[in-house]
């Protein structure tokens, strides 16, 4: 009887540690045994068949991490994730485009007066909403007047609306009298055009893009549906289901049983296991990901410190040991990406070199190196895996690191608002497709600059910039201050991370955005 | 002539040869459990890398030595604090009785019915997370209760016992009876309570590491490793494998020992 229990004790233990192993947040076991994967067939009962092209309905199930926004009202949603995907049903005065370009949507064209205070937008002729009525001159200013500052509490406000001091329309001109000029004014009139009126709007939103919203079943799934009546060119599938896989583990198991053909923002690990039945389209993350460091603690506050840890990190080989070679090298605050204002040059700046690190760490003091914290968030395992490979090519030149696992809220608290760090490894991105979105923080009152850098080039060369008039001048002068950036070594920066997105084969036209966009309407059967 | 206790020499032979591994680890292990490499990403098993590498080109073998010391040593300490604390609560509350009974044992039973990992998670959110003594402070203090149990139980049905009484007429101290007269006669309810208990703590840790508070990266826990393994699960099925099999052979190791010293004390074979 005893040797029976004992069995008994030996077969749960090594049930234990498999379901140790598979409850990273779900019922992994149960999932994998209901969707049997066959490597062989891959998906053969997938709508996404290639074989049965002429068969196949015109639709595709695509996979997304997290559920989305209460409200689906897009003025209201906060998660970038909801953001991303409702760019597909939504649509502002302008668009942004894959290039970093925006281009008239709702408007058909603007004019911008020579004084570049007053800007006037036509509607395009016919434009209509998922429910039939056309676009009016009031839908677009009651949109607009809805996000300005100090309306209702649950509105997400666009500060930069407060400086319209008179908007009017008449017929299908809509006009916007300024305070002062703002050469980025446009980027921020991609806010959304709803119907007025419409008080479905949390629960069945309606807007003017290339889908419109069919159905939601909370925690599970979201189904859109071609808008025939679109003003540009129309989307290729007449059904998207956007299908929510919160499980980390569930994702390939999903992908490989064909219940999902597309998934966003996979990992390089995760695209390994995938097989040959999925095409990898890889993007940017749109991040400027780098060791942050406290310009303003020791030993940081030293330049010639921070040069060294800058030669001493070898970039290329966290690409390759952490990212399978996956990601663009960066060496400023700025993304390639950003097309224009991203300066190559910078990219090389601080070439791994353990010896130069080492005398610039003797000179500054520090011959037999010095210890230090990283600080990263414990939520994002790509900056864990960075700053692990940091840990041991710091070794190298003396420096001994820790890494100090923090949640996101005190990652929050305590690194970004309260400052208390020394080095963190976090990936900065941009709100609007301006270059002032990346460059303005580093400014020294800037409220989160939070590396406490401070360089008075830097905060001039950033007064030219925003007064400058000219877009080429204003250019010009952004580059100067990511140059400055990385001759002071402010930070140790390191890469844009890579998207990877699956798209299973006989499918293609992923578009990526320099923001944070999931666009559906170019993807189509090859077939 | 006793009969031979099977379970009892399996136990101590395979305890002694784990343990004897751990000790080695912490001295030598066949690489740099840290060091990485580009060129062996996700290499099986071989004999060079008997475990195969994981993501970072590491050996996980060696990180498997490491890993079970630095696991092992946690489940210890968490052991040393839960069994002497909760001994001590339990000794003295099962020998004199009264109030003060009645209000830990109470106190005890509002700690047990917290789920034990629940309890470690809020200790830890309240200490920061990110350092082993932590770790081990937050898991010690959940396994308090336990050991409080059986050790009151144990003195509580010895208290009244013709050679306890004859000890108190005789003038004997109370530490003397706590210590002398009772303690010893404890053993075979508290040593099987201790390998039980260390077992729980290596589960314990192992939980939290895969829950990402326990030991931090680039450091090596078996836990930690665990859940590292889940992600490359088809890309490296070794390396849950062999850190799966490291957690179950510490557990059934010092759990047969555990049974064996139960079978000797109650002439069971």
């Amino acid at each position: 009887m005893k040797t029976r229990k004992l069995l008994a004790l030996l077969l749960l233990l090594g049930l234990l540690s498999a379901a140790l192993c598979g409850c990273g947040g779900g019922s992994t076991g149960e999932t994998a045994e209901s969707k049997p994967t066959d490597g062989s067939t891959p998906g053969t009962e997938a709508p996404g068949d290639p074989q049965g092209a002429a068969d196949h309905p015109n639709e595709i199930t695509v996979g997304i991490a997290q559920d989305l926004d209460e409200s689906l009202d897009p003025h209201k949603a906060v998660a970038a994730g909801t953001k991303e995907v409702m760019f597909n049903v939504f649509e502002g005065l302008m668009k942004p485009t894959p290039d970093g370009d925006l281009i008239p949507a709702v408007a058909e064209k603007y004019e911008i007066s020579d004084d570049q205070l007053t800007y006037s937008f036509t509607i395009r002729d016919g434009i209509q909403f998922h429910n039939g009525d056309p676009v009016t001159g009031a839908d677009v200013l009651w949109s607009i007047r809805r996000c300005m500052p100090g309306g209702e509490a649950d509105i997400q406000a666009v500060e930069a609306l407060s400086a319209i001091q008179e908007a009017e329309y008449k017929e299908n001109t809509v006009t916007l009298t300024l305070d002062q000029p703002n050469t980025e004014f446009l980027s921020y009139l991609t806010l959304a055009i709803l119907p007025q009126g419409y008080d479905g709007q949390d629960t069945a939103p309606v807007g003017t893009g290339p889908f419109q919203f069919v159905s939601r079943a909370a925690q599970d799934n979201i189904v859109l549906e071609r808008f025939d009546d679109y003003w540009g060119e129309p989307a290729y599938l007449e059904k998207v289901t956007l299908k929510i896989i919160e499980n980390a583990d569930s994702i390939l198991m999903s992908l490989q049983s064909g219940a999902v053909d597309l998934f966003a923002h996979l990992t390089s690990t995760q695209v390994q296991q995938l097989g040959d039945a999925f095409n990898i389209e890889e993007g940017t993350m749109n991040l400027v990901q780098a060791m942050y460091l406290n310009n303003a603690a020791a030993p940081f506050d030293d330049v010639r410190v921070r040069q060294a840890l800058c030669y001493a990190v070898d970039r290329q080989q966290i690409l390759d040991l952490a990212f399978d070679g996956y990601g663009s090298l960066i060496g400023s605050s700025m993304y390639p990406a950003f097309g224009k204002y991203f300066d190559d040059s910078l990219t090389n700046y601080y070439p791994h070199d353990a010896e130069k690190a080492k005398a610039l760490l003797a000179e500054a003091g520090y011959p037999d190196g010095f210890s230090m914290t990283i600080t990263v968030p414990s939520n994002y395992q790509p900056h864990i895996d960075t700053a692990q490979v940091i840990v041991e090519q710091l070794k190298e030149v003396g420096v001994t690191a820790e890494i100090l696992p923090v949640t996101w809220e005190s990652w929050l608290n305590d690194t970004y608002i309260g400052r208390q760090f020394q080095a963190t490894v976090v990936g900065v991105d941009a709100s609007t497709m301006t270059a002032r979105a990346l460059l303005e923080r580093f400014t020294s009152t800037a409220s989160n600059n939070f590396i406490n850098y401070n360089s008075p080039l830097y905060d001039s060369l950033f007064v030219k910039a925003t007064s400058s008039g000219g877009d080429e001048a204003q250019t010009a002068f952004y580059k100067e201050m990511e140059a400055d950036l990385t001759k002071n070594a402010a930070n140790v920066y390191i890469q844009d991370l890579a998207d990877l997105v699956a798209v299973r084969k006989g499918l293609e036209g992923v578009r990526f955005y320099p923001i944070y966009v999931l666009d559906l309407a170019g993807v189509r059967y090859t077939a | 002539m006793r009969r031979r206790n099977g379970f009892l020499a399996a136990g101590l032979v395979l305890t002694c040869v784990l343990a004897a591994l751990i000790l080695l680890g912490f001295f030598w292990t066949p690489y740099d459990p840290n060091a990485m490499a580009a060129g062996a990403k996700f290499d099986g098993p071989s004999l060079a890398h008997w475990m195969g590498t994981d993501s970072f080109g590491r050996d996980i073998f060696s990180r498997v030595l490491k890993g079970a010391g630095a696991t092992a040593s946690i489940a210890l300490a968490t052991l040393a604090i839960g069994a002497a604390c909760g001994c001590l609560a339990g000794a003295l509350t099962g020998y004199f009785g009264g109030p003060a009974d009645e209000v830990l044992m109470r106190l005890n039973d509002a700690l047990t019915a917290f789920p034990s990992i629940l309890l470690a998670l809020v200790v830890i959110s309240i200490l920061g997370p990110g350092k082993k003594g932590n770790v081990i402070l937050a898991l010690g203090l959940v396994f308090i209760p336990s050991f409080a149990r059986v050790t009151r139980t144990a003195f509580a049905s010895l208290r009244d016992v013709n050679y306890i009484k004859s000890a108190r007429l005789m003038g004997a101290s109370k530490a003397r009876i706590l210590a002398v007269h009772l303690l010893p006669n404890t053993l075979p309810v508290l040593l099987p309570a201790l390998t039980i208990g260390f077992n729980n703590a290596v589960l314990a840790e192992a939980s939290m590491s895969f829950l990402g508070i326990g030991v931090t990266p680039p450091d090596a826990s078996l836990g930690y490793m665990l859940s590292e393994a889940q992600g490359m699960l088809f890309a490296a099925p070794w390396y849950a494998g062999g850190t799966g099999l490291a957690i179950v052979l510490m557990v059934f190791s010092v759990g047969l020992l555990g049974e064996g010293l139960r079978r000797r004390d109650k002439g069971v074979l």
